[in-house]
């Protein structure tokens, strides 16, 4: 059964991969490669770690449909009234993408797989949180502070609107004048 | 204390919460009709609810060069992914799928609605259902992380991401008794979510409808049984993680889980009547700088609980 629905899911999210590059809108590219990581989420719900699937999903939805918005925001030819390709030096990326495609098939079937060792843990959530927050305590803390001073930092370099504009040369000018009007305490 | 139900069980849930949607759409249209000083009885409710049979006889209209594909793709998402969500909701002590990381999974089915209503907005090649796509999605960036931040307070109080787990945990004490503020946030965030009410930005007025402007027929129909079953089932997932569930004195528990899901919509429904509609730009300022930091700090209380039990 599961491995019926491995094999589904495996041609669906390479038909949806296909798909990508072989549709004529930005919009129905972005949902094609949608479709194609939401597969992705389900084969690794049923490989037996359903929360790392589900949050996949989850954040895959979240991040295409956000970069469905930016994508469309910058393309020439967002819905691709006249046809749009997301393939670039057409010949060079086909031949580097049947390299990696063969290499890693070829990597599953000739690589010995390991024997399993031990028994199936009964909550692999329970395990992946305890992997996680257990031994890598420290890396995932550092991680989390270096990512959100990564996002911090790119905000402020990218806006132009700094504390000084908005409260004034001495940071004393009450309400700050915001560009942007609406809000808390306005 | 929550079992799987047999498998014909799949078959219910879609049909249990479509009957919740139309009680909410009645009690809404019983509202409206009292604001107004006319008569409100069975035939106001009904009336609302000829809407069902006229939207699914009426001529479609169609926009010049819309993206079919992306169109009914949407349309679809929206209402299923309601429905798809509810699969872990117990009903009384049965439940269709008792997922190990139900609240994942219900939170996942919630985003897909994003994506849903975004493709039936751009599908439409029209401009102001375009701009009530991504006002769902401004609006989605604002009540989302205080709503995860509500789901894994209620998580994190119960140590299991499985709703049963949930509401075993809440053996004697609601965690909406002691985690008020998650429940108050999960409460708003359903409204967001079904855009109704306060939240009806993305189908506001102003832009002539926006996401249900150009659309006609089924699909119009579709969309909207979207939003009003994602507030049912957000009312029947509010059940479960903060009103201990079916738990409850006398009758069986799937009679509780029914009256409590019943009662949370109608607070739900009369409570989104009395706000006006909020600017998705004015409600992300206030939900990252009120909401968020607030949603931490009750995140915090079960989390010390939990530590010191």
């Amino acid at each position: 059964m599961s491995a019926v629905l491995f094999g589904v899911l495996a041609v669906l999210a390479l038909v949806a991969a296909l798909l990508v590059f072989s549709v004529g809108s930005m919009a129905r590219a972005t949902f094609a490669l949608l479709a194609s990581l939401v597969c992705a989420g389900g084969e690794v719900v049923v490989l037996g770690l359903p929360y790392l699937g589900l949050v996949t999903v989850l954040m895959m939805v979240m991040e295409m449909v956000v970069m469905a918005v930016f994508m469309v925001a910058y393309m020439m030819d967002p819905a691709g009234l006249t046809q749009m390709s997301m393939v670039h030096n057409k010949r060079g990326s086909l031949v580097i993408s049947a390299g990696v495609f063969v290499a890693l098939a070829a990597g599953i079937l000739l690589v010995r797989w390991p024997e399993r060792t031990g028994t199936r843990p009964a909550d692999t959530t329970f395990q992946l949180g305890e992997s996680l927050m257990g031994g890598q305590m420290l890396t995932m803390i550092t991680l989390g502070f270096v990512l959100l001073a990564t996002m911090v930092g790119a905000t402020v370099l990218a806006t132009r609107r700094g504390r000084y504009d908005r409260f004034g040369d001495d940071l004393d000018q009450r309400p700050a004048r915001d560009p942007v009007g609406g809000g808390v305490g306005r | 204390m929550v079992d799987a139900a047999p498998w014909w069980s799949l078959f219910v849930a879609p049909a249990l919460l479509p009957a919740l949607a139309v009680f909410a759409v009645a009690a809404d249209a019983l509202l409206i009709a009292r604001e107004a000083g006319r008569p409100a009885g069975v035939v106001t409710a009904g009336r609302r609810l000829l809407e069902v049979p006229r939207l699914l006889v009426a001529q479609p209209r169609r926009t010049p060069s819309s993206d079919t594909l992306l169109r009914r793709a949407g349309v679809v998402t929206v209402p299923v992914a309601a429905v798809l969500a509810v699969l872990v909701v117990p009903f009384g002590r049965r439940t269709v799928g008792d997922l190990s990381v139900g609240v994942v999974w219900f939170n996942a089915m919630e985003v897909l609605t994003w994506a849903g209503l975004w493709m039936s907005g751009w599908g439409q090649n029209a401009a102001f259902s375009l701009i009530g796509g991504y006002r769902y999605l401004a609006q989605g960036l604002a009540y989302e992380l205080p709503l995860m931040f509500a789901l894994i307070s209620a998580a994190t109080g119960a140590q299991s991401l499985r709703v049963g787990g949930v509401v075993a945990a809440q053996h004697g004490l609601w965690f909406a008794v002691w985690m008020p503020f998650a429940f108050a946030v999960f409460l708003t965030s359903v409204s967001a979510f079904s855009f109704l009410g306060p939240f009806s930005y993305p189908a506001g007025r102003d832009i002539a409808g926006g996401v249900l402007g150009d659309t006609s027929g089924a699909d119009r129909l579709l969309l909207q049984a979207g939003r009003w079953l994602w507030l049912a089932a957000g009312a029947a997932m509010a059940v479960p993680l903060f009103l201990g569930g079916g738990a409850g004195p006398g009758p069986a528990p799937w009679a509780w889980s029914l009256l409590k899901t019943l009662a949370v919509l109608v607070a739900l429904v009369c409570i989104q009547r009395r706000f006006p509609m909020v600017r998705a730009d004015r409600y992300v300022e206030f939900a990252w700088v009120v909401l968020v930091p607030l949603a931490v700090l009750q995140a915090l209380v079960p989390a010390l609980v939990v530590l010191n039990r």
